[in-house]
């Protein structure tokens, strides 16, 4: 179909592009994982395949390590998205099932803030907030810190979400006498389950990604896998890193994976 | 990233309409105590006297501004002139982070225009291609980016081996390899808006143009790009705004001579320098040109939306 | 639709409590160091734990600098020990971040040698033990460049084989203090035609350098991705055993000593926890295996022969006859710091 030389709709040059695109993209994520599955302790020579860096993170002198900023990234990640996605979809219920009233427009402001506000400038603004109450920092500033940023992640695909299922059936299920709370549990909800799962993965990745902030607001000894994959590797890349790295990878693309399929099968539905 | 401020545009219903203060309570909460306040003590204190060797003292004071307008000499007593330091900092960071928006609109460009014209049911298989690597962790793909990049990476030895090439090409700690990590960062924010808006483009236009003899590329600039343009600028902003601010790929690709706003920022709240308040006016200053950019945008979307209707 | 939800929520509710149930479990007896990059081996580590029971949490720092910066914002209180340089020693205990090791409470004590039981920076060793000691200078790829490189104009005025290819420390301390002398003037001078002279040298040299960086310092000069560069002396032991062809230079100029110390830090969440850790670095033994580790040199009395053969005759560690004398680094008063924080932007940007 894009064949014809006279289609508008095709340019010569465009489809190369794309595959340079995507060679680009996924380039450097192949080599990384190609080579954690190298058997040599240099990462510049090759010397056969072997799994050996997969044993050492669970097994080597750096695993305690990475063990705890695992779980550390994990946790953090878990419970910063399940309290951005609440607070992100009882928000989006005012905004999108709340009329139009005044500080409409402030309390959206204020809920994309964190987009706005570049990342190291929030880092470093918390930092002086946590420094200035006193505030002993470790794993409880950087859950706070991860909640607050996550909010507004959580809240694009919720409020999509609601902006695209008719009022309708809560009108609807009021009438048969059910009250706001129970059309709000009972129908809306259900209803929203899609984008609120969709919120709830977008903010967790996003937590879990995070370093610049955690990097600011993080204690002693208190290390997220970003922070701690960024202290090794400010001596230089090992493979033990890249082995962390793919597995990495490889978790996110499954979350991702995930997050797509069920928007695929929400909207086929 | 300003995408949220333009979502919720048409509020069609009231049903929670009483309850909605609750609501809206604990975002106002979280983010008003864990980002607002401290944005606003950031402004404080990039007005206060720097205390020697880290933290403030709460004395009013222009001094971190005066540091970062006005040189006076080594010793802090010459008549002041244009202080270029900082200034070049920030607009080799714009510069930077210009060039990678091109580089990313260039390649990006094709490629939603590309995907845009693929039929209908494989085009979210294509735009989940190009997301994915974006929801890698940064600091994963910026190490990535470098160990495929360095002297003796995968890159260098691939082209040696082929021999386009017979000796290694420097690209780490190279205002090149900053370009092309920060491209790296952000390429989805640029391709999936140009994408949305080619999606929704009308072809018959151009087919209205080329029955007219327009050629193909004459088409593209003169009827495709001006019906798309909202998405390419905000594609634009997407990956500008961030780079602008960006740490990870300045630290780790650029070495010392590629400082960015962010690197110059860092440094002043962990490394040698310890001057809060001048890292509290950079942020600022910062801060404000990010705002305004974003303002521009959104009053050119607003008046786009109303050419719409 | 439903059942999915409500079990999302349980099962998010059930994983919180969980978490919060498992974060207060850990913290059981433990100490925290706040510690260079790769400055100990994990089997002193591990066998400290085994000894005591207490479970080491290292956090780490790459400048004596970035660890003043982080203890500044709010991070004292958070770590027991930290292993700061000789004059940020003196630093930090003058901004009151150290605490006062009581008569007594230090049972191995007496095992600090002699030479450095009353250094200038702690007299007395109020709140602070030895822990190694050595020198920075810079070292240079022999594959690259063979001539003399004991002076200090490899860094600051390089022959033409090493230009664009030198590596600094991200350290304002070590290369002022190399720099100064370079141009053979005292630190922290308050002489305005000498701060000058520092702050042009400065720019005048750094069109050679192609980074700065501490923590990659030993990784540039092993990967060759730079030809010379500052370097610790047991760092380039090191370099060299990973293969690198790199020789240490001991500039007839001078270069920089230091000493890094283990302080008690005021507010330390593990008092005790961090007496019995600086207790057991004090044991020849330990010292010993430590030292064998960095390749630097001890502080603890009855070291010596405990150490291995190779490094007495360490090239690292027996400068030649016509050496320059080895430095520490100088405290600046506020006025004169105030110059070398511009110079030192100056260079930065």
């Amino acid at each position: 179909m894009a064949s014809s030389k006279n289609d508008v709709r095709h340019y010569t040059g465009f489809f190369p592009i794309t595959v340079l695109c995507l060679v680009i993209l996924y380039a450097p994520l192949l080599v990384v994982t190609i080579y954690s599955l190298n058997d040599s302790n240099s990462i510049t020579n090759w010397e056969g395949i072997s799994f050996r860096w997969y044993v050492d993170v669970f097994t080597g002198p750096e695993s305690d390590k990475f063990k705890t900023a695992a779980w550390n990234s994990f946790t953090i990640a878990l419970m910063a998205s399940v309290m951005a996605t609440t607070i992100a979809t009882l928000a989006a219920t005012a905004m999108v099932r709340g009329g139009s009233f005044r500080g409409r427009g402030l309390s959206l402001g204020l809920i994309s803030l964190p987009l706005m506000v570049p990342e190291i400038v929030t880092a470093v603004a918390t930092l002086i907030f946590f420094s200035m109450i006193d505030f002993t920092r470790g794993y409880l500033t950087i859950l706070v810190a991860h909640t607050a940023f996550c909010i507004p992640f959580a809240y694009l695909p919720i409020s999509a979400r609601m902006q695209g299922i008719d009022d309708n059936f809560e009108q609807a299920a009021m009438d048969l006498y059910a009250s706001k709370r129970q059309a709000f549990t009972k129908i809306l909800l259900p209803l929203m389950a899609p984008g609120i799962v969709s919120g709830l993965l977008l903010a967790f990745i996003v937590s879990l990604d995070d370093f610049i902030i955690t990097n600011f607001v993080k204690g002693a000894g208190v290390e997220t896998l970003p922070t701690a994959i960024f202290g090794s590797v400010k001596q230089g890349i090992k493979p033990n890193i890249m082995a962390i790295s793919t597995m990495l990878l490889g978790f996110s693309i499954v979350l991702v994976t995930i997050s797509f399929l069920i928007s695929k099968s929400d909207n086929t539905k | 990233m300003a995408a949220g401020a333009s979502s919720g545009g048409s509020a069609k219903s009231d049903t929670y309409a009483e309850a909605r203060n609750w609501l809206l309570l604990p975002s106002w909460i979280v983010i008003g105590i864990f980002v607002l306040i401290p944005v606003i003590l950031m402004l404080i204190y990039s007005f206060l006297t720097k205390e020697f060797r880290g933290g403030v003292i709460w004395e009013f004071s222009l001094a971190a501004y005066d540091q970062f307008f006005f040189d006076r000499g080594l010793f802090g007593d010459s008549p002041p002139v244009i202080e270029w330091t900082y200034i070049n900092i920030f607009w080799r960071s714009i510069w930077q982070a210009g060039l990678a928006t091109l580089l990313s609109l260039a390649i990006g460009f094709p490629t939603a225009y590309f995907i845009a014209t693929r039929p209908e049911k494989i085009r979210p298989a294509w735009v989940f291609l190009i997301t994915i690597p974006y929801w890698v962790n940064l600091l994963i793909r910026t190490v990535s980016m470098k160990f495929l990049l360095r002297d003796q990476g995968p890159l260098n030895d691939f082209l040696l081996s082929i021999g386009v090439i017979s000796d290694p090409i420097h690209i780490v700690n190279t205002n090149f390899a900053v370009q092309l990590g920060l491209f790296y960062s952000y390429l989805p924010f640029m391709v999936l808006p140009i994408y949305a808006s080619v999606e929704r483009y009308n072809f018959a236009l151009s087919e209205a143009a080329a029955d007219l003899y327009a050629t193909k590329w004459v088409t593209l600039r003169r009827v495709l790009l001006p019906a798309v343009k909202p998405g390419v600028i905000a594609g634009c902003i997407l990956v500008f705004v961030p780079s602008l601010g960006s740490f990870l790929a300045p630290d780790l690709l650029g070495g010392a001579r590629n400082f960015m706003i962010g690197s110059l920022i860092e440094e002043q709240f962990k490394g040698n320098a310890g001057n809060w308040p001048f890292g509290a006016a950079a942020s600022m200053i910062l801060l404000s040109m990010v705002l305004v950019i974003l303002m521009i945008f959104a009053r050119q979307q607003a008046k786009a939306n109303k050419g719409d209707a | 639709m439903k059942p999915t939800l409500n079990s999302i929520l349980k099962s998010g509710t059930a994983a919180l409590a969980l978490t919060l149930g498992a974060n207060a479990a850990v913290a059981d007896e433990q100490v925290v160091v706040y510690h260079w990059f790769e400055y100990m081996p994990q089997e002193l580590v591990d066998k400290f734990t085994e000894e005591t029971g207490i479970e080491v949490v290292i956090d780490t720092f790459d400048s004596n600098e970035s660890l003043l910066a982080s203890l500044k914002a709010g991070a004292l209180g958070t770590y027991d020990v930290a292993v700061p340089g000789d004059y940020m020693v003196a630093i930090m205990n003058s901004e009151g971040m150290l605490d006062t090791l009581e008569e007594g409470e230090l049972t191995n004590r007496a095992n600090i040698s002699e030479e450095w039981a009353n250094p200038s920076f702690d007299p007395g060793r109020q709140h602070s033990i030895p822990y190694q000691w050595g020198s920075t200078s810079f070292a240079v790829n022999r594959d690259a460049y063979s001539g003399d490189i004991n002076t200090t104009d490899i860094l600051f005025n390089p022959p033409t084989e090493l230009q664009g290819r030198i590596n600094m420390f991200d350290s304002q301390g070590e290369v002022m203090a190399l720099a100064s002398l370079h141009l053979g003037i005292p630190q922290c001078s308050t002489d305005r035609a000498e701060l000058s002279a520092l702050n042009d040298l400065l720019q005048e040299a750094k069109q050679h350098w192609i980074s700065f960086n501490s923590d990659t310092a030993k990784e540039v000069l092993v990967s060759g991705d730079a030809a010379a560069g500052m370097i610790y002396d047991g760092f380039n032991a090191k370099a060299r055993e990973e293969g690198a062809n790199t020789e240490y230079a001991f500039p007839t100029q001078g270069y920089v000593a230091w000493m890094d110390n283990v302080v008690l830090l005021e507010d330390a969440p593990n008092r005790e926890n961090g007496i019995r850790f600086m207790d057991f670095l004090l044991e020849p033994e330990n010292a010993a295996m430590l030292t064998n580790w960095t390749a630097y040199a001890s502080g603890v009395e009855g070291v010596t022969p405990l150490l291995d053969e190779a490094l007495r005759t360490l090239p690292e560690a027996n400068p030649p006859a016509e050496a320059g004398a080895a430095v520490f680094i100088e405290v600046c008063d506020q006025e004169t710091q105030a110059v070398y924080d511009t110079i030192w932007t100056n260079l930065k940007n």
